[in-house]
């Protein structure tokens, strides 16, 4: 599992965003809510999510939120996409995703 | 797909994960800092995975251990625990116990159900040591789940009917997940989309308001609780089913359409803290109206005012709680095989594909087929001279070639599959020996047909036992001789000629060549006035009747005799040879075909007949000398080069041309030449079989069929070595007729 960070706060999760790699994931997150409160999280190459994943970014948007600051998720890959549908979570995100999801 | 094909599926993977865990544990000792950090992931996430999916199949037996084993594993993980020899000693017992339960699930294995429980209480007890002191209710419930059957499970809580309905047409399902269901291999997001299948999920709420701060906060945890408004023709004890494997780490609550309001009250009294948002996300699921809610509310607040106890004295409205039996197998055995399936696919899809092996024989045939139509195409195109065919033929020639070694490569398989156990071997022999012994593999990645991988593996262990038990001397011994005092085994494969060498190779006292002919001389398997070189000797101990453990230490055999493994050997068509230096060590050679269906070979003619000889093998083609027809050797650039002429070997009748030609072959170090009238070229051959009736014809290994439809033999450039190298030292090789 690869996470490289850019330079502009952005965390950029490649591979498995599961419960497999939450632990090595969130400390990433960690250290950039700890530069910033100003997010981005780009979810392109997310190969695979589960309920682990989703908590992850449920967490990093609250965060961000509790410092006045706000999160992007961008690139939405297809596995996001499913998840973020079937829970119903894409509004609670606020973010534009790039199909429309179908809430149900 | 049936239930039981998903079980086999299950064992396999099962097994590779053990497989994984105990290449792991071996390692272990000897890694450090990060390395140490994945080895202990990865071992912990095997018996996770594993217990995840044995949950699925509600293998109770195998969930309950890997669950102390895991406990175990996560104390380690977190530092709490070190790793001690004990430990990993203990671990790969415990790998070893997984195993056979898998065995005992499969069918296979010796052991009957009752020893295997009670290997089972015995680990456990072991197991508990080294989990934490304050943990040991854990362990006794974890003995309890080990040893109660499958569906022995709490139920879960539903109601029924009485009082005031609620206006929704739909299914209410309130789910309050427990913080370890990620950890036991669940994902509440697979039971959503088995959901999807029996029904449809109108709409979903997700709370997490429990979640704390991110410094709190453990990824791994699950903090989420679900409310989902769920349209469905399906009985309870369907929806029910789903959830049955999360039953124990989950609030579940499923209401059915036009459900009591009481059942709400009690819903929302149940859910600690966040009421108002409940009560707000039942309305947004569009179970319940604003006016429902608020109704709902105000009986919750009569109920919490009216007495202290709210709980016992809750208002009642004439609700009945249905304690549900065990769900129906059927629907339990629908949801098992949905959500193994989309587990599967999702771990599977991007690595392999399982193929039916008389597929892949049956597309090996016609590629066969599809190599010999070629030829046949190419010697038509030859006399046509058509320049543009020509052309297109060759490339499309190429890409039969292509084909045809892409497909032969889907049936190798690295022999690293048969060195991988011998780690393990060489620790547990070398305890019961008393020696300290290093095993080094190298070549792992060397491939051979998937059907020699399976046969080979005994032979081998057997080899390297061998080498263990009397190849290296006792550490005091080496240390005299002054060598380190742990000895080496070393397991090497390479590639050469079209064959894989593997090499087990031990640094101890190497074979007593006076010993061994003595004990020869005495079983009677020689003349006494025999005049045998070192490496004839050596071959002796091949011999059925002779037993090594006697004539070479002291230390007594195991198992089959070396003349099995020879003649296990020689049953994969391959040699074994020996080779040894005294003090220093022996190495026993195995020397097998690839059983490739289809060879490059390289095409000679003599008299009429065309013969074929692997292309590997061939090294150089020259000029028979003039003059040098009654030798049998020929000087190649100041090196004596043994050769023999398919001819005389074959009897071709018909007179030898005038100019003759050499090519020059090597096989496992030794370089021959054989004498033929022609020399026609590459070619792809395809090996068919020769019948038994020439099964004892030396020299030849199969036949193949020419693209003009004539049949050529495939020499056997091993025999013909050996048989040139006799000729050279003038013990004349018979003549085949």
């Amino acid at each position: 599992m690869d996470n490289t960070t850019m330079p502009d706060n952005t965390l950029r999760i490649e591979g498995e965003l599961t419960i497999y790699t939450a632990a090595a994931i969130k400390q990433r997150l960690d250290q950039l809510l700890g530069q910033s409160a100003e997010l981005e999280i780009e979810l392109s190459q997310v190969s695979e999510m589960d309920t682990a994943g989703l908590q992850l970014l449920i967490l990093a948007k609250r965060e961000c939120l509790a410092r006045s600051g706000s999160l992007k998720l961008v690139g939405h890959s297809q596995p996001v996409r499913e998840i973020m549908d079937l829970c119903n979570m894409a509004n609670y995100f606020g973010d534009p995703v790039v199909i429309p999801g179908n809430a149900g | 797909m049936d239930m039981d094909q998903v079980l086999q599926t299950f064992i396999a993977e099962a097994r590779e994960l053990l497989q994984d865990m105990e290449d792991r544990l071996l390692q272990i000792d000897s890694l450090q800092g990060e390395e140490f950090t994945d080895a202990v992931n990865a071992i912990f996430r095997a018996a996770h995975t594993i217990k995840g999916s044995a949950g699925l199949f509600s293998l109770e037996n195998i969930v309950g251990f890997t669950h102390v084993l895991e406990s175990v594993l996560d104390r380690v993980r977190s530092g709490e625990q070190q790793v001690t020899p004990a430990l990993v000693s203990l671990l790969l017992q415990c790998k070893d116990h997984v195993g056979s339960k898998i065995d005992l699930l499969a069918g296979v294995g010796d052991r009957t159900a009752q020893e295997v429980h009670d290997h089972d209480v015995r680990l456990l007890e072991q197991l508990a040591e080294f989990e934490s002191p304050g943990t040991t209710p854990a362990t006794a419930s974890a003995k309890a789940v080990a040893t109660t059957g499958p569906h022995a499970e709490a139920q879960v809580e539903v109601e029924s009917i009485g009082g005031g309905m609620v206006g929704s047409d739909n299914w209410h399902i309130s789910l309050h997940f427990g913080r370890d269901v990620l950890r036991n291999g669940m994902d509440p997001l697979s039971f959503f989309r088995y959901l999807g299948t029996i029904g449809q999920i109108v709409s979903m709420e997700v709370a997490f308001d429990e979640m704390p701060v991110a410094a709190e906060m453990d990824p791994e945890s699950c903090y989420m609780s679900y409310e989902i408004n769920f349209k469905s023709e399906a009985d309870k004890a369907s929806i029910e089913s789903a959830f049955e494997f999360v039953q124990d780490d989950c609030r579940i609550r499923i209401m059915p359409p036009h459900s009591l309001v009481a059942d709400f009250v009690d819903l929302i009294g149940s859910l600690s803290k966040e009421e108002q948002r409940i009560g707000q996300m039942l309305v947004r699921c569009g179970t319940l109206t604003e006016r429902e809610l608020a109704m709902v509310l105000e009986i919750q607040a009569q109920a919490a005012g009216g007495g202290g106890a709210a709980g016992d004295s809750r208002p009642p409205l004439g609700q009945i709680i249905v304690e549900q039996g065990l769900v129906q197998p059927a629907v339990v055995e629908a949801a098992l095989e949905k959500q193994q399936q989309q587990r599967k696919t999702k771990t599977k899809q991007q690595q392999s594909v399982r193929v039916d092996a008389d597929k892949l024989d049956h597309l090996i045939n016609l590629i066969g087929e599809l190599v010999i139509a070629g030829a046949g195409v190419n010697i038509v195109l030859q006399r046509s001279r058509m320049t543009q065919l020509m052309e297109a033929t060759s490339t499309m020639n190429r890409l039969i070639e292509e084909v045809r070694d892409t497909t032969l490569q889907l049936r190798m398989t690295p022999i690293g599959e048969v060195f991988s156990r011998f780690p393990r071997v060489v620790r547990d022999v070398a305890r019961e020996l008393g020696k300290d012994i290093e095993l080094k593999i190298s070549g792992a990645e060397s491939e051979l047909d998937k059907s020699m991988v399976e046969k080979i593996g005994d032979p081998l262990m057997h080899l390297v036992r061998n080498s263990m038990d009397h190849g290296i001397e006792a550490p005091d011994k080496r240390l005299a001789a002054g060598k380190p005092a742990h000895g080496t085994v070393s397991l090497n494969a390479y590639h050469e000629s079209g064959s894989i060498v593997i090499e087990v190779a031990d640094d101890g006292g190497g074979l007593d060549a006076g010993r061994i002919l003595q004990k020869a001389i005495e079983k009677g398997l020689v003349a006494a006035d025999a005049n045998l070189s070192p490496a004839d000797i050596y071959q002796l101990i091949l011999e059925p009747g002779f037993s090594t453990a006697e004539a070479v230490s002291n230390l007594s055999g195991r198992g089959v005799g070396m003349d099995v493994v020879k003649s296990n050997v020689e049953a994969l068509r391959g040699t074994l040879d020996i080779e040894s230096t005294p003090g220093q060590g022996t190495t026993m050679r195995i020397c097998l075909p690839l059983t490739l269906a289809i060879i490059d070979g390289f095409q000679v003619g003599v008299g009429h007949s065309t013969f074929i000889l692997p292309l590997d093998s061939v090294v150089e083609c020259i000029e028979l000398p003039p003059g040098s027809d009654a030798a049998d050797y020929l000087n190649l650039r100041g090196e004596v080069l043994p050769f023999l002429r398919l001819r005389r070997l074959f009897a071709v009748a018909g007179e030898a041309p005038v100019r003759q030609n050499i090519v020059v072959v090597r096989f496992s170090g030794r370089k021959a030449g054989i004498a033929v009238d022609r020399l026609f070229g590459e070619c792809q051959a395809v090996i068919k079989p020769l019948g038994c009736l020439f099964a004892g014809v030396s020299g030849i290994s199969g036949s193949t069929i020419l693209g003009n439809g004539e049949v050529a033999l495939i020499l056997d450039v091993a025999q013909l070595v050996n048989g040139a190298a006799a000729v050279g030292k003038g013990q004349p090789m018979p003549a085949v007729h």
